[in-house]
C-alpha cells in the first residue's frame, strides 16, 4: 500500500515536469499604476499599430479618465488627427485591403493580453529577426511565420537569429542586434514595455478600480463573518 | 384591547395561506441532528450560489445580445461600459465555478455519511437530477460568450452525439440546428440557459428539500436521530432548524462569501480555470484552436470519454460515469450509514476514488499524449470500479457497532484549545536544550525559545506517530 501510493506521487510528479516546455518567455514589468508609462503606451499604440490594429472596446476619454489627463491633451497629443474623444480606438484599414497585403485580418487587440498574456506580448515584440526566406523578410522566434512584418525594426535595429548551443548540447537560437536602431536596448525594452502595459491595461480597464474595491468588501465581509460567528456561539451554547 | 390594523391584515393573510404552518414544519419544528460538522455547509451554501446566479444572470441578460456576430462585443461591452457589469459578470462568471466546487464537496458528504442510502433514496435521486441539469446549465451558458472555447468546446460536445449509430447524424443535427454550431445553436442554447434548465433547477431543488425533509436528514454518525425521541416526540439528539443551523449556516455564508469575493476581485480568471485564455477571442468557425479542453468542472468527464479508443463507447462511458451515480444507493450494500463505522476497504476505496477524480480532472485539460491517455484508463477503471465493485465489498467488509446516540466530537475551537495546551510538551519532544555556551548575545536571543535546537529522534517520532494515527483512522 505504501509503496503503492508512493509510487503514485512520483508519476504524477513526472507529469508536471513533461507538461512545462516551450520557448522560455521574458518577464514584462506591468504597473497599471504607472500613469505616465500608460499615456506613452497609448501614444506609442497609436503611433505604430493602429495603422492595422483597433482596439474597438475602449474610448479616448476612458484612457484620459483612468490615466487622469485632461481630455483635450489626449485628442491633441495621442489621439489621432481628427478622433473625437467619444471614439473607440478604430484603425483606418479596411477588411477587404488587410486581407489582401497580409493574407489575414490583423486582429481587434482589445483582449490581446487576457489571451496571450503579458510576457507573451513583451517577448514576441522583441523577438522579430530577420530572415530572407520568409515572404515579409523577418520571422519572429515566439510565434514562427507570423502574418505581421515587425513595425518597430527602425526603433530596434536589425536584428538576427544566431543558431547556438547550450552547454548541454540543446540548440537554440540568440537573438543579436547587428545595426543598433534609433533607441538603445535599454530604451527599446522600456518602449515595449509600456506598449505592453498600455494593453493590459485596455484589456481590462477596470483592474485598478476592482482591485481598490475588493479591499472594502474583504473588510465588510470580515466584519459579517465576526459577527454571524459571535451569533451563532450565543445560539448554541446551550447545546451540548 | 382594538386590535391593530397590521395585525388584522396578518391575520386575514393567515386564513387564507398557511404561512405559519410551512414556516415551523421546513424551519422551526424541522429537528435536524445536532452534529452537523464542516461537510454540511455546502447545501446551503448551493442555495446560495443558485440565487446568486439567477440575480446576477437576470441583470447580464439585460445587455447581452445572442445573435452570433453581437454576442462577443456584447459581453465587453458589459465589461467596459455597463455601470458595475464587470462586478456582475465575474459574479456570475465566479458563480458558475463555485458552483461545482460546492456541489462536488456536498456530493462528497453524501459518499462520506452515506446520506444516498436507505431512507434518503429520493433525496439523491433529486440530487442527481440537479448535477445533471446544473451540468446541462453550464454547459449551454458556456457558449453564450462566444469565444473560441465556447464554440469550439459546444462544437465538441455536440458532435459526441453523432457517435450514436443510426440517428446520431439526425440527431446532432436537430440539437444543433445547423451543420456547425451557428447562430441558430447560440439562440436555442440562450432559450434553454436563461429559462428552462432554471426552471427545471428550482424545481427540482423543491423537490430536493421537500424529499430531504419528509425523511429527515443524515448526519456523520450516520443513525437515524428519530429512533431516539422525548417524551414530547421530539428526536433527544435533534435542534430545530431554525434558529440554529440558519445561524450556523451564516457562517459558512460569511467564509464561503470571503474566498468567493478574493476571486471576484483579485483573480477572476483564477490562473484560466475559471475564465480560459482562449475564450478572450472571438469564436471563429474556420480556425480550430491547437487544444480544446471544457472548462475545469467537466474535465473528470471529459478525460473518461477521451480515455476509452472507440468514440460511441466513450460516449457510453462519460455517459456512464454519471449513470453510475444514480445507482449508489442500490450499489452500497453495507448495513452502516457513515464513514465512521464502515471498515478499511470503503475508506481506501473512496480514497482511491477522490485521487482518481481529481488525476482526471487534471488529465482533462492536458493535452491526451500516450501516456497521460494510458494514466487517463487507469483512473477510468478505479473510477467505476469503486462503483461496480462496491456491491462486493461493502457487503463484504466488518463493520464497527454503530451507537445508539449521536457520539461527541471535539468542535474546532475545542480541538485549537486542546492544541495550545499540547504545544508545550510538543516543542519540548521535538527540541533539545542547546548545550551551554560562552557566545555573547543580545539578551532577546538567550530566550527560552533560542535556548533549544531541533531534535531529529523526537521529530521522527512525532512523525511516525502521526503517520499511525493516520494509517489508523484508514482501517
Amino acid at each position: 500500500m505504501k509503496n503503492l501510493i508512493a509510487l503514485f506521487l512520483l508519476l504524477l510528479l513526472s507529469f508536471g515536469v513533461a507538461a512545462s516546455e516551450g520557448i522560455e518567455l521574458q518577464e514584462a514589468n506591468v504597473d497599471l499604476s504607472d500613469n505616465a508609462s500608460l499615456q506613452r503606451g497609448a501614444k506609442h499604440f497609436v503611433t505604430y499599430c493602429l495603422g492595422c490594429h483597433s482596439i474597438k472596446h475602449i474610448r479616448y476619454l476612458r484612457i484620459a479618465l483612468d490615466t487622469d489627463v485632461d481630455p483635450k491633451k489626449i485628442l491633441k497629443d495621442i489621439a489621432p488627427e481628427g478622433a473625437n474623444i467619444y471614439d473607440q480606438l478604430h484603425s483606418a484599414m479596411n477588411a477587404h485591403d488587410a486581407e489582401k497585403w497580409f493574407g489575414t485580418q490583423p486582429p481587434d487587440l482589445s483582449l490581446i493580453a487576457r489571451s496571450r498574456g503579458a510576457d507573451w506580448l513583451y517577448s514576441y515584440l522583441k523577438s522579430y529577426y530577420i530572415d530572407p526566406k520568409s515572404p515579409r523578410g523577418v520571422n519572429n522566434l515566439v510565434f514562427e511565420d507570423t502574418a505581421m512584418p515587425n513595425p518597430l525594426w527602425q526603433l530596434q535595429g536589425d536584428q538576427y537569429a544566431e543558431p547556438r548551443k547550450t552547454i548541454w548540447g540543446e540548440e537554440y537560437n540568440k537573438l543579436v542586434i547587428e545595426k543598433p536602431g534609433t533607441l538603445s536596448g535599454g530604451e527599446f525594452d522600456i518602449f515595449v514595455n509600456d506598449l505592453v502595459n498600455f494593453l493590459v491595461y485596455a484589456g481590462e480597464p477596470v483592474q485598478l478600480e476592482r482591485q481598490r474595491i475588493g479591499k472594502y468588501v474583504i473588510f465588510f465581509i470580515l466584519m459579517f463573518l465576526v459577527v454571524a460567528y459571535l451569533l451563532k456561539k450565543e445560539y448554541w451554547k446551550d447545546i451540548d | 384591547m382594538k386590535r391593530s390594523r397590521i395585525t388584522e391584515c396578518n391575520d386575514w393573510f393567515l386564513e387564507r395561506f398557511p404561512l405559519t404552518k410551512l414556516w415551523n414544519e421546513h424551519m422551526t419544528h424541522y429537528y435536524a441532528p445536532k452534529n452537523f460538522n464542516f461537510w454540511y455547509f455546502f447545501g446551503s451554501l448551493a442555495l446560495l450560489v443558485l440565487v446568486n446566479q439567477i440575480l446576477t444572470g437576470i441583470f447580464l441578460t439585460m445587455n447581452y445580445k445572442p445573435d452570433a456576430k453581437l454576442a462577443f462585443d456584447s459581453v465587453e461591452y458589459i465589461m467596459r461600459d455597463v455601470n458595475w457589469g464587470w462586478l456582475i459578470r465575474y459574479m456570475h462568471s465566479t458563480g458558475s465555478s463555485a458552483f461545482f466546487i460546492v456541489v462536488y464537496l456536498h456530493m462528497f458528504r453524501g459518499l462520506l455519511y452515506g446520506s444516498f442510502k436507505h431512507p434518503r433514496e429520493l433525496v439523491w435521486i433529486f440530487g442527481m437530477l440537479l448535477f445533471v441539469a446544473l451540468m446541462a446549465e453550464a454547459f449551454m451558458g458556456y457558449l453564450l460568450p462566444w469565444g473560441q472555447m465556447s464554440y469550439w468546446g459546444a462544437q465538441v460536445i455536440i458532435s459526441l452525439f453523432s457517435a450514436i449509430p443510426v440517428i446520431g447524424d439526425d440527431l446532432s443535427l436537430w440539437l444543433r440546428g445547423d451543420y456547425v454550431v451557428s447562430d441558430a445553436t447560440l439562440n436555442r442554447f440562450f432559450a434553454f440557459h436563461v429559462i428552462a434548465v432554471p426552471l427545471a433547477l428550482v424545481m427540482l431543488v423543491f423537490l430536493h428539500i421537500v424529499a430531504l425533509h419528509e425523511v429527515g436528514s443524515n448526519n456523520p454518525d450516520g443513525i437515524e436521530i428519530k429512533d431516539s425521541k422525548d417524551p414530547w416526540g421530539h428526536p433527544v439528539d435533534g435542534i430545530p432548524f431554525h434558529p440554529y443551523y440558519t445561524v450556523k449556516d451564516l457562517v459558512g455564508v460569511g467564509v464561503f462569501l470571503l474566498f468567493f469575493a478574493t476571486v471576484i476581485f483579485y483573480m477572476p480568471e483564477m490562473g484560466g480555470y475559471f475564465l480560459e485564455h482562449a475564450n478572450f477571442i472571438p469564436a471563429d468557425p474556420m480556425k480550430t484552436p491547437e487544444h480544446i479542453a471544457p472548462v475545469w468542472y467537466f474535465t473528470p468527464f471529459y478525460a473518461i470519454l477521451r480515455a476509452i479508443p472507440d468514440k460511441f463507447a466513450g460516449v457510453i462511458g462519460m455517459g456512464g460515469a454519471i449513470v453510475v451515480l444514480f445507482l449508489l444507493p442500490w450499489l452500497d450494500r453495507s448495513p452502516v450509514k457513515s464513514i465512521r463505522y464502515r471498515g478499511g476497504i470503503y475508506k481506501k476505496a473512496l480514497c482511491l476514488f477522490v485521487i482518481s477524480f481529481l488525476a482526471l480532472g487534471y488529465l482533462g485539460t492536458q493535452p491526451a499524449t500516450p501516456t497521460a491517455t494510458i494514466f487517463a484508463r487507469l483512473f477510468t477503471t478505479i473510477y467505476f470500479g469503486f462503483f461496480l465493485l462496491m456491491p462486493i465489498y461493502t457487503r463484504w467488509e466488518k463493520t464497527k457497532p454503530l451507537p445508539q446516540r449521536l457520539t461527541k466530537v471535539h468542535s474546532l475551537e475545542e480541538q485549537l484549545h486542546n492544541l495550545e495546551e499540547q504545544l508545550p510538551t510538543l516543542i519540548e519532544e521535538i527540541t533539545e536544550l542547546k548545550p551551554a555556551t560562552t557566545e555573547i548575545g543580545h539578551t532577546a536571543f538567550k530566550s527560552s525559545f533560542f535556548a533549544r535546537k531541533p531534535n531529529p529522534k523526537g521529530i521522527r517520532n512525532v512523525i511516525s506517530r502521526l503517520a499511525k494515527k493516520a494509517k489508523g483512522s484508514l482501517d
